[in-house]
Order: structure tokens, then C-alpha cells, then sequence
């Protein structure tokens, strides 16, 4: 199939990640004292591209990102919510799902990145659930199917109007002949622990099951009339509200519109700059430390909001990082530096630390823990590089962990008067940012060499230097002045050579060493399977299933299984 | 084997064989008791000790199928009826064009073929739900009648979707077959599939509304699945559609008469003016603009229930050979329609268009327009009645526009003659083309119920020829005290 860029809406150039409520066209948050209820109404002309109308409440990346921009606000801006429920702003439909006309008509890393998007955004829901102590009730009313019914899988507990219509269903394979891959098939086994027969049975009907199977299945936790529902739904808030440990009567702060200049090679947000050699593909992401020594107290934290630096920092790698995935493609490698002062950021890793109890600090680790995540995941090559002048500690040591490989200046560069480049870590290193595959980074790095994790243990709060730092393995290569110039330009030069796709699987496979978690498996499988069963001509071939959804005419396969 | 008389031998009338087939005869044996509470508590109300003088089919044979005797209507010999077989019957349409017809279920098109059916069998106990207070005001005892003998044969319809179900689709087909019995008209619980089989039915110019508009959508939709590869499915329908003759009969005769009634008053009274409402409504007949609401109210909600212009389901369908179009045998093309378009009006850019769709993602707008056209030459008969008496007026069909819940036309309002209007421009005005509650209580007050021995409640004529022949003052309906 012809992989065609495809339009924007409105003759937008880029797909924007930064959302804001005013401007919502697809979601309405409202709030109930500690309940809020996150309505999906998804209008049908709002579309992220052209070429298709969002009907029966389906979505695209466009409804996704501000799906993700309600619930990180949520989060911010309304600590006093206990319980989100998440529902239907239309009559008789839940959600349809992906948009089927979109994914007919979208390139293929348009898919990747939506579908990776999409995951990442569920993960966050079971993530506030799990962390931040405010579970998610899901409320089905009328058909509830594919990736609709995958949303409703990232919640706690999934109520399904008992109308005698209203479903549940998986209907990727019988219809489209893909899979439910965006977390459907791995959850329904994996976090609902639906019987495996039974989830075949579930997966191969196109229409779904309703009612008292729902629930015998696990595939619901309950079904309600719908006389009744109103009364259920509120009691199911109380309840789990009720279990909550979250303080009564926090106060948010407001996540202000991130401020960022877009010029032709380059982003400048404030505390990171990108900028971009499209003729090396490279992207070169600076992360700038703190200016100022962390607030004495909390509730100065609090009356900083946005500002306070840790958060204003992850807000903006967030929207760096998500922008280069969607839109610049070509991009092979992703270059990390930073600059500013180790000590402060160790300091500021330590304000959270102190203040780990209280909520925005919470918060803010989490958020942290979730950008992390998003780069574990991004399909591109990524590179630290630690310079005199950077900041590589604490939290931000951790992009040179997430690294594929990391380089290290030892000594002085030639002619520069600042000091030679140190690194170092905190506690926060040592299990406040597991990645998806539940691990630390130094776990993951250090699968089969504990004497080296409890080394890196000793070193915590120490400034490290390079001869130091490559000992102890926590950088790749650690070289002096006379070789540092050449041997990154050949690296990198050698990095954009490659086959991009066998870059993006060989780095997936070795980032995520050790244990699976039903995260990691998620992704791998999404990558893997759902990404496989895209390219091929069953689905996306002229006569595919995808490519003749809607026409009314019969997919012809090819009946070789592979 | 082929039967075309039916076997009374058994609890249940058919000519299928049921006798030889003791799985299915047992799981309609086990459905059996359900029905029957089904029709006790959602059945006529008031009547079920009554005799009514009932038309009960004997055999398929199109020529005399039917007799008629008294008959209490729990007691009403519903079963199972197929029409004939054709010999060598192919597959008429789609991709399995030519083929022989299926007997037995297709593995592949089992789930939508399942839906086809559900959808529509959940419509025939919902009409029943819906008339079930009507008997009560009923204007005759022939029409009392006639309302009875609609009621019994949708039970009967009922019956011939379930036999599909249990005979053809194992434990999912006798699942939906309780299903059926458990929705409600109107419920907040368990309403019915269809949006206008959850409307309420008032009175009884909306029954004949609903006979005439909403029992044919019935017939487009037997018509179209009279087509189907799936034999079985054909040979109930064919058959169904012989009793759904009557049920249009009814909507379109009991209007008429309506009709004739208000024009023929007007004129006896010297009332010229079909829109004086005050006047003619003082003569105890109803006037004919509020006869055109409820005819504007009646064909929309009926449109609604073709479903999108353009479908995906019925694209499917069609492929797969389960439903085709309306006289589909008659209609000469390739009857693939994979390169075809139809032209569908559609909502682009604020103007009501017509736009070329492929054929086989528009069929639903086909057999709406091919519904129309049969609703048209119904409602010129009406205007006849009008003509011949001397009153100068006309009923019309709405704009497609006008009045809509589903398909391109929902999110708009459009006056019946499809004229756009804003939100607030319509909420002013829609008791102009709607039926409003003022309209609602006028008819509620003529609605006295007259059971005498050949008298007519006197917003209605009398018809011109009485059921099965019988006198004018026959007594259809023997009312048990
Ligand atoms: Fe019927
Ligand atoms: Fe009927």
C-alpha cells in the first residue's frame, strides 16, 4: 500500500501535543467534590487529519492527546478528585474504537505512534490508580468496542448497562483482521485474567458479549439496568472514594500553557532546547538545570506550580520528546546533553525525596517516571553525552542510563575553562523510576552483576568523573580530548547508516532486558505482532481486510500461516 | 419434504416437519410457556377471554391459505410457516451470485445472519406491546377486530423468527429467543432494538399510522430479506409477507375512512376550510392538518428505521448474500453492484445534496426510496377520498430531511418541506409540524370506544366491505363480561 503523508486538519504542520481544556473538542471534565466524571463526546468533524469523520464517539490521536492532557491535569490541577469516572457523552454508543477510515488511510509510523501514544495514555490511567491512590470507574452505555473497550480495560472496574444491547467486544479479528494490540488481548489475559478459551471465544465475536456473560467472563465487573445505573455509579464513587488515602481538601495548581518558539531547526521551550541537523538526522535535546536552589518548604513548591523546576522540566522533555516522534520521522538518533550544576539537582532530587508524602511531590516523580518510560519507548537511537558543564545527576543521570549508549568526556576539553564533566546518584536512581519492564535502570543495566549495583550504591551523592563513572559501567566510553570528536562523529555517522528498522528492533529488545511485566509485554507485542499484522497484505493489501472495511466487499487472504 | 398444509397433530401448527425434528420441537416445547406468559402480560389488554372472529393460516398455499372462526386469542394456533420451496433455487445477489441457496447456515456469515433476524423478530412482539391498550377505545368491533388479528399474526411473526433462531443458531439462537420475550416497548431496562418500537402508540389514528408507515418498513425489510441466499430465512418471509398485506390494509383503510369522515362532515356542515381546526374539531371529526402531523411524525420515525444512508452493514449483508434488495430478482444488472453507485442525499456543507455513493454502501437509501415511492401512492389514494368529497386539501409526505434521529440528518432541523432551521426556530415551531400534546388530548377525547353491533365511533367511516365477507352489523368480536 502507498505509505502517503497525510494532511492536518485545518493546514496545522505539525501534530501538537499541548492541549488545553478550553479548546477541548472531544472530552468534558466535570467535578463532583472528590469525583470527577471525564465524558467522551468525540466530535465527529474534529478529526487530527483529513479524510475521515470521527463517528459513534471513535477516536484518533487528536482525541488521545487530549484524553492525556485531561488526565495529567487531573492529576495537577485537581489533587482533590478521589475517583474518576470515565463515560459516554453520547446516547447509545461507549466508544467504536480506533477510527477504522484513519487507520485504512494512515502511514505506518502515523500507526505506530498512535497506537504507542494511546498505550502510554491507558498506562497513566492504571498508574493513577495504582500511585496516586484515585482509581477510574468506567461506565459502558450502549457498544463498546475494539479500542473502546480497551480504554475501559485501563479501569479499576468496568460497570456495562444491562439494556439487553449494550456490549463488549473485541472486534479486530473477525472484522479488520488485526488485532486488539494496543493493550486489548494482554489485558483481558493478563490484568483481568479472563479464561483463555473464553478470551478466544471473546476475540473471534464480532459483536461482543453483553449482560450476565460479561460478568461470568470477567470481562465486566457488573452489569446494572439502566433504571438503576445512576444510583449504582454514584455508590461505586462513594465506595472507592472511600478507600482512598488521599488527603480531603488539596488544592491543585494550574499547569500553565507551555512556552515554546518553533523555528525551522530548532525548539526552545526554557529548560530544554532542541535542536535538529536533519542532513546527520540528528536531534540534539539540551536539558538545563535548575538556576536557583530548590524552595525551602513544600507549600513554596506549591506556589511555584509550573514553575518549580523538576515539573516545568518534564512537562517540556515530555512535549520535546513526543514531538520528535511524531514529527520528524527522519530523525535517527536522539543526543542528550545537558547543562547547569550536578550538586543543585541533587538537591532538588532531595526536596522531593524529603517531601515524598506530600502530593505534588508525588505527582511529580510520577511524571517523571512517565517521561522516562516515554523514552524507553521511543523507536529512536539514543545517545548521552556528558560534557563539562553538564548536569547528569540524580534524576537527569537517569537519560544516560535510558541511553543506548552514553559517552563521557574525560579531563577538560581543549581550550575550555569549565570544569571536567562529573555525574552522579541519588536514592531516586535506585527505584523511583522502574521502567516498563518494573525494573530501575541500574537493575536493568546491571541484570547480571550485583557487586556493581551495590557499587553504584556507595556512590550515591558523589560526584563522579569519567574514568570513575566508566569503571563503575554507568557510561559506555569514557574519552579524553584527543579522541572525544571522532569517535562520537563516527558513532553517529555509522548509527544513521543502519537499517532504521532493525535499529528500532534490536535497541526495543535490548533495553528491556529481564523480567516481562504486563506493560512491557504490551508494547513488545504492539510492536511485534500488531505492527506485523499491519503490514501485511491481509489487512492492508487492496483487497485486505482494512483496505475493504465499509465497502461491503469480502477480504481476499492469503491462506498461508506464517 | 414439502408440505403445504399444515400439520395441526402437533402443539405447534407447521409444515416444517416438526414432528420429525424433536430437537427443534423441543426447544419451541421449552419457549413455548414463556410465550404464552409473554402474551398474557403484554397481549391485549382486557380481551384475552374474548371470542374474536380470526383468520388462521391452514395451509401456503397463496390461493386460500387462511380460514376464519372464533377464537380466544392465548388459545390462537400460532406456528410455523414456510412458503413453498423453489426448486433449485440459487443465490441471487453478491458474491455467492449463482450459487445454490443455502439450507443450512453458512459458518461465516453466522453472526450476521443471527443479527438480521433477531433485529427483526425483536420487532414483532414490540408492535403488540405498543397496541396493547388500543382495544379499550377501539371505534368498532371491526376494527377491534382488525386490530386483534394484527396483534396475533406479529405473534405469529414472532414464532417464525424464533423457529429461525432455535432451529439454525444452538444455544446463541435459543438465547435471543428468550431475549425477545424479555425487552419491553418503551423500557428504560430492556427496551427494544428499534427506536420507533419504543414509541408509544396513543391512540388509534397513530396505529393506523403505525399499519400503514412502520409495518411497511416491515414489509421493505421481509421484502429484502425474502431475497436472501439463506433458503430458510426466504421461505419464512415470503410467507410473513403474505400476512403483512392485511396489517397495511388496515393503516391504509382505517385513515381512509378517517378521511372520509372529516371531509364528509366538513361539507355537511358547511365548513369549507380544512384549516378552520377550531371548526371542524367541533364537529367531532379530525381535521386534516392534525392528520398531517401525525402522518409527518409516523414516516419519519419509519425512516429512521432503514438505518444510515450509508451502511457498512448493509454493504455486508448484501455480499454475503443475506439481504438483498427490494425485488431484487426483477431488477436487471449484475446484481454484484461492485462498481455501481446509487445516488444518496446527504448533508454537505450546510445544503441537502445529492452525491454518488458506491451502490453497495447505499442500499439502505434504496429501499428507503423504494419505501417511499409505495408511501407515496398510498397517500395519493388518500387524497382521492379528499378529491371525490369536494374538500380542498392534500396530505403529502414529509421532506427525508424533516425530523430525524438517525442518519445525515440528525444533527439538523428542517421544516417537512426541508427547509433548514436553527435550533431555536425549530423548538418555535415544531408543534406546526409535529403532533403537539393539545393535538394528543383532542384525539385522546374523541377516543370512545363503541362495541355495538355495526355502529361506528363517529370520527370514522364505516369500511365499504366487511372481513371475510361478512354483514355490516356482524359481530366480530363477542366481549367477554
Ligand atoms: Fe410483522
Ligand atoms: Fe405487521
Amino acid at each position: 500500500m502507498a505509505d502517503v503523508q497525510r494532511r492536518l486538519s485545518n493546514g496545522a504542520q505539525r501534530i501538537d501535543f499541548a492541549a488545553d481544556p478550553a479548546r477541548y473538542r472531544h472530552w468534558k471534565l466535570k467535578f463532583d467534590g472528590d469525583v470527577a466524571t471525564l465524558l467522551m463526546d468525540v466530535d465527529e468533524k474534529g478529526g487530527l487529519f483529513e479524510g475521515y469523520d470521527l463517528k459513534l464517539n471513535s477516536y484518533d490521536l487528536g482525541v488521545d492527546i487530549e484524553l492525556a492532557d485531561a488526565l495529567t491535569r487531573l492529576r495537577f490541577e485537581h489533587p482533590e478528585v478521589k475517583v474518576l469516572i470515565l463515560r459516554s457523552g453520547k446516547p447509545r454508543v461507549f466508544c467504536a474504537g480506533a477510527n477504522i477510515r484513519m487507520l485504512a488511510s494512515s502511514t505506518h509510523a502515523d500507526k505506530v505512534n498512535f497506537c504507542k501514544f494511546t498505550n502510554e495514555t491507558r498506562n497513566s490511567i492504571e498508574d493513577a490508580s495504582e500511585n496516586s491512590n484515585r482509581p477510574t470507574i468506567c461506565v459502558v452505555t450502549g457498544a463498546c468496542a475494539g479500542g473502546g473497550y480497551e480504554l475501559a480495560l485501563a479501569a479499576d472496574h468496568i460497570i456495562l448497562t444491562d439494556d439487553g444491547s449494550s456490549t463488549v467486544a473485541l472486534p479486530e479479528l473477525p472484522l479488520l483482521a488485526v488485532l486488539p494490540g494496543t493493550g486489548g488481548l494482554t489485558r483481558v489475559t493478563d490484568k483481568r485474567k479472563v479464561r483463555r478459551d473464553h478470551a478466544d471465544v471473546f476475540c473471534t465475536t464480532e459483536e461482543g458479549i453483553k449482560g450476565k456473560r460479561a460478568v461470568e467472563w470477567r470481562l465486566v465487573d457488573e452489569v446494572v439496568p439502566n433504571s438503576k445505573l445512576e444510583d449504582v455509579v454514584k455508590t461505586r464513587a462513594r465506595e472507592f472514594a472511600k478507600k482512598s488515602n488521599r488527603p480531603a481538601d488539596l488544592k491543585g495548581i494550574a499547569l500553565t500553557p507551555l512556552q515554546r518558539k518553533f523555528a525551522a531547526d530548532s525548539v526552545e521551550y526554557g529548560s530544554v532546547a532542541v535542536s535538529f541537523d536533519r542532513k546527520a538526522r540528528i536531534a540534539t535535546v539540551i536539558l538545563r538545570g535548575p538556576k536557583s536552589p530548590p524552595p525551602a518548604t513544600a507549600a513554596d513548591m506549591t506556589s511555584q506550580g509550573a514553575e518549580f523546576w523538576p515539573l516545568k522540566l518534564a512537562r517540556e522533555l515530555d512535549d520535546a520528546v513526543l514531538d520528535i516522534r511524531a514529527n520528524e520521522l527522519d530523525i535517527a538518533v536522539i543526543v542528550f546533553k545537558s547543562e547547569g550544576e550536578g550538586e543543585q539537582v541533587l538537591a532538588y532530587d532531595k526536596f522531593l525525596d524529603t517531601n515524598r508524602d506530600h502530593w505534588l511531590a508525588r505527582e511529580i516523580r510520577l511524571l517523571w517516571k512517565r517521561v522516562l518510560k516515554r523514552i524507553d519507548l521511543t523507536s529512536r537511537s539514543l545517545v548521552a553525552i556528558v560534557e563539562p558543564g553538564s548536569c547528569f545527576a540524580g534524576t537527569l543521570a537517569e537519560i544516560v542510563l535510558a541511553a543506548d549508549r552514553s559517552y563521557m568526556l574525560i579531563g577538560k576539553r581543549d581550550g575550555g575553562n569549565r570544569p571536567p564533566a562529573a555525574i552522579a546518584l541519588a536514592d531516586i536512581n535506585f527505584g523511583a523510576y522502574p521502567m516498563p519492564n518494573g525494573l530501575s535502570r541500574l537493575q536493568s543495566r546491571f541484570l547480571g552483576e550485583a557487586p556493581a549495583l551495590d557499587a553504584a550504591r556507595k556512590v550515591i551523592g558523589t560526584m563522579l568523573d569519567a574514568v570513575t563513572a566508566e569503571k563503575l559501567g554507568l557510561v559506555t566510553f569514557a574519552y579524553d580530548d584527543i579522541d572525544w570528536d571522532d569517535e562520537i562523529r563516527i558513532f553517529l555517522e555509522e548509527r544513521a547508516s543502519f537499517s532504521p528498522d532493525s535499529l528500532t528492533g534490536m535497541e526495543a529488545n535490548l533495553r528491556f532486558g529481564g523480567p516481562e511485566t504486563m506493560e512491557s509485554k504490551i508494547f513488545a507485542r504492539l510492536t511485534a505482532w500488531q505492527n506485523w499484522i499491519f503490514q501485511r497484505p491481509n489487512s492492508v493489501g487492496e483487497e485486505g481486510a482494512l483496505r475493504r472495511y465499509g465497502t461491503g466487499q469480502k477480504p481476499v487472504f492469503d491462506t498461508k500461516r506464517v | 419434504m414439502e408440505i403445504m398444509n399444515v400439520d395441526y397433530s402437533t402443539r405447534i401448527p407447521n409444515n416444517v416437519g416438526l414432528t420429525e425434528d424433536a430437537r427443534v420441537l423441543k426447544a419451541l416445547e421449552t419457549w413455548h410457556p414463556g410465550y404464552l406468559d409473554w402474551w398474557r402480560d403484554m397481549g391485549p389488554e382486557g380481551f384475552q377471554e374474548s371470542l374474536v372472529y380470526l383468520r388462521t393460516a391452514v395451509s401456503v398455499d397463496p390461493k386460500g391459505w387462511a380460514k376464519f372462526d372464533y377464537v380466544r386469542m392465548p388459545e390462537y394456533r400460532w406456528g410455523i410457516l414456510l412458503a413453498p420451496a423453489e426448486a433449485n433455487r440459487k443465490v441471487p445477489f453478491g458474491q455467492h451470485y449463482g450459487e445454490p441457496a443455502w439450507q443450512e447456515v453458512p459458518g461465516e456469515h453466522r453472526a450476521m445472519l443471527r443479527r438480521l433476524v433477531v433485529i427483526q423478530g425483536d420487532t414483532e412482539p414490540a408492535s403488540v406491546e405498543q397496541q396493547r391498550h388500543l382495544g379499550k377505545t377501539a371505534p368498532s368491533l371491526y376494527d377491534m377486530r382488525n386490530l386483534f388479528q394484527v396483534n396475533v399474526e406479529e405473534g405469529r411473526h414472532l414464532w417464525a423468527m424464533v423457529y429461525l433462531l432455535q432451529k439454525y443458531f444452538g444455544r446463541d439462537g435459543r438465547e435471543e429467543s428468550e431475549g425477545l420475550l424479555s425487552r419491553r416497548s418503551g423500557s428504560t431496562d430492556k427496551p427494544r432494538m428499534l427506536g420507533a418500537f419504543n414509541e408509544e402508540t396513543p391512540d388509534w389514528l397513530s396505529f393506523f399510522m403505525f399499519t400503514f408507515f412502520t409495518d411497511r418498513d416491515g414489509k421493505m425489510q421481509l421484502e429484502s430479506l425474502a431475497q436472501s441466499g439463506f433458503d430458510p430465512l426466504s421461505r419464512t418471509c415470503r410467507f410473513m409477507l403474505t400476512e403483512e398485506a392485511h396489517h397495511m390494509f388496515v393503516g391504509e383503510t382505517g385513515i381512509g375512512r378517517t378521511i372520509q369522515r372529516t371531509c364528509e362532515a366538513m361539507q355537511a356542515a358547511g365548513v369549507p376550510d380544512p384549516n378552520d381546526i377550531e371548526r371542524v374539531r367541533k364537529l367531532g371529526v379530525i381535521d386534516l392538518p392534525t392528520i398531517q402531523k401525525k402522518l409527518n411524525l409516523h414516516y419519519s420515525l419509519s425512516l429512521d428505521l432503514f438505518g444510515s444512508e450509508v451502511s457498512t452493514n448493509a454493504a455486508n449483508a448484501f455480499n454475503a448474500g443475506l439481504k438483498g434488495r427490494f425485488q431484487e430478482t426483477k431488477i436487471e444488472d449484475d446484481h454484484r453492484l461492485e462498481n455501481s453507485t446509487y445516488p444518496v442525499l446527504k448533508f454537505v456543507d450546510g445544503k441537502i445534496k445529492r452525491v454518488d455513493e458506491p451502490a453497495l454502501t447505499a442500499l439502505n437509501m434504496r429501499l428507503r426510496d423504494d419505501y417511499t415511492g409505495d408511501c407515496g401512492k398510498g397517500v395519493e389514494r388518500w387524497n382521492k377520498i379528499i378529491e371525490k368529497t369536494g374538500v380542498q386539501a392534500r396530505l403529502e409526505l414529509p421532506h427525508v430531511a424533516f425530523h430525524r434521529q438517525i442518519g445525515e440528518f440528525r444533527d439538523i432541523h428542517a421544516t417537512p418541506h426541508g427547509e433548514l432551521l436553527d435550533a431555536a426556530s425549530w423548538q418555535k415551531r415544531k408543534d406546526e409540524f409535529l403532533p403537539s400534546k393539545a393535538d394528543g388530548d383532542f384525539i385522546a377525547a374523541l377516543m370512545k370506544p363503541v362495541s355495538e353491533l355495526g355502529k361506528f365511533a363517529g370520527w370514522i367511516s364505516p369500511p365499504k366491505v366487511g372481513i371475510d365477507n361478512k354483514p355490516g352489523d356482524f359481530e366480530y368480536v363477542k366481549i367477554a363480561a
